[in-house]
């Protein structure tokens, strides 16, 4: 699955999380943008974790800040 | 989860501002002082002026029903506890000033481990300073960089430094369920280490975990298995070994994690295993090292009342009693709590948010008993709680007396 792929993929199941309906692009961030917390966090990666057969583990988890390198991580790890 | 009273267990990274280091805990200093300015008693700042039993002190002036202690089985003014600590300070002195792989090992910390073996019927038990280190110690250590640990997403704060300290990949699954943990554990790559981590009972609301599944889940998937038993010591399973041995998976399990500030009644943590090689993290596991031991009196009391837990099912039974009894009475007065069934010696009242909670609290305390007041980031589901821990030593009476000041205060802050 290439950038785009991934990307369209992770745009749908983000939609039931993004509450207040805020456009997302490569630079939203999940903490301050989309008001995430660490529950919605918790759900939101273990649908994206179940839909690509991957595991985003809390260490890579960390490095993720906004959602286009979410879309940059996942592409790599579906990859692999 | 755990007591943590104004942060999560999952440790944070917060950012500071300008040059101050404390401006990163502006939001809960404003936070406290929003609660406290409308006259609310301080529900983190009690003081016991004087403790009568396991289940009453003075607190703040007050006597007060004691139900927000970890104190089970009620062990800490056991006689034989107490004059086994009063020996062991006229023999051995006030502490050991010394590391437990130097000059900090005394007969008594070789008995409190003996002790442990027994009540176990394991081959290995380390005693560490306090439960938080044990979990620090053995998870840093046995799970480092490139190791992947599964666990609850609901795990104690100790759980989380112990990952997090260790450097493995952390990869947490949805409160008790089985599927989660499954899925994560398929996906883990070929060849990594895997240690699974779960608590026999979760503390906040009181549940226990599918341990019997759970277990079998992840010696399928041949990862380690770490349960920490510290809520359920002395008082769950037939011989208080904890909700391992109620689910008959304790020959399964590779650590049982375990603490001596709860049914024990004293401070000290401790891990037991079958593990051959296990002596070896006496000198390779970092918080067991570098501090110093518990004192002689700690291990003689915790050694003695380890040993008469043994010998326990008539105060379990009445445990048990006293959780039936108080989780019945308080559904029937309207109270909503957090499991459908009393299922530990903890019974969590959910509080419909935490101003009625803390007004709640207050309305107890005032009454006469004391719980705890649990509220978010340390609690699931971002609820506030009013946690009650019941102990072997609640006579029915006192279980009814607790009945009658909830409804008081209840009615009086229009919950029920």
């Amino acid at each position: 699955m290439d950038r785009a792929e991934v990307d369209t993929k992770i745009r749908s199941l983000i939609e039931p999380f993004n509450k207040k309906g805020i456009a997302v692009m490569d630079e939203t961030t999940f903490q301050n943008d989309l008001e995430f917390d660490s529950l919605t966090v918790m759900d939101f990666v273990a649908e994206i974790e179940d839909e690509f057969d991957i595991i985003i583990s809390m260490n890579q988890q960390a490095e993720i800040e906004n959602y286009g390198q979410l879309v940059d991580a996942v592409t790599k790890l579906q990859a692999d | 989860m755990s007591e943590g009273i104004s942060q999560p267990d999952q440790p944070q990274a917060l950012e500071g501002e300008g040059k101050d280091l404390f401006s990163k805990f502006d939001d809960v200093i404003a936070l406290r002082e929003g609660l406290l300015s409308s006259g609310q008693e301080d529900p983190f700042n009690l003081v016991m002026e004087k403790v009568l039993s396991p289940t009453r002190a003075i607190c703040n002036g007050r006597d007060t029903i004691l139900l927000g202690t970890y104190n089970y089985m009620g062990m800490t003014f056991d006689p034989d506890v107490v004059e086994a600590g009063k020996q062991a300070l006229s023999d051995f002195g006030t502490g050991t000033t010394g590391s437990r792989v130097l000059n900090g090992t005394y007969q008594g910390h070789k008995e409190v481990e003996q002790a442990l073996m027994d009540f176990y019927e394991m081959d290995h038990a380390m005693v560490f300073s306090t439960g938080y280190q044990a979990n620090l110690g053995i998870i840093s250590t046995i799970a480092g960089k490139g190791d992947y640990i599964v666990l609850d997403i609901d795990s104690h704060a100790s759980i989380w430094d112990g990952c997090a300290l260790g450097q493995a990949e952390v990869v947490p699954f949805k409160h008790n369920d089985i599927e989660a943990m499954e899925k994560r554990l398929k996906r883990i790559p070929e060849g990594a280490g895997k240690l699974v981590i779960l608590e026999g009972v979760y503390s906040m609301l009181g549940d226990v975990a599918p341990l019997k599944e759970m277990v079998a889940v992840a010696k399928k998937y041949g990862a380690m298995v770490l349960v920490d038993e510290a809520h359920s010591m002395g008082f769950i399973g037939e011989n208080g070994r904890g909700v391992v041995e109620d689910a008959g998976v304790i020959d399964d399990v590779d650590f049982i994690i375990g603490t001596f500030s709860k049914s024990v009644g004293t401070v000290g943590g401790f891990c037991v295993s079958n593990h051959p090689k296990f002596e070896i993290m006496r000198l390779v596991c970092r918080p067991y090292v570098f501090t110093a031991s518990l004192p002689p009196s700690v291990v003689a009391t915790a050694c003695t009342s380890i040993r008469k837990l043994m010998h326990g099912s008539n105060k379990r039974a009445h445990l048990w009693e006293n959780s039936k009894a108080l989780h019945k009475g308080l559904k029937d007065l309207g109270f909503k709590l957090g499991t459908e069934e009393p299922q530990s010696a903890i019974i969590a009242v959910i509080m419909p948010d935490l101003q009625q909670g803390a007004a709640m609290w207050e309305a107890l305390i005032q009454g006469g008993l004391y719980v705890n007041l649990a509220r978010p980031p340390a609690t699931p589901a971002n609820m506030t709680l009013l946690r009650c821990s019941l102990c072997a030593e609640h006579s029915e009476e006192e279980v009814g007396e607790i009945l009658s000041i909830f409804e008081k205060a209840g009615k009086q802050v229009g919950i029920i």
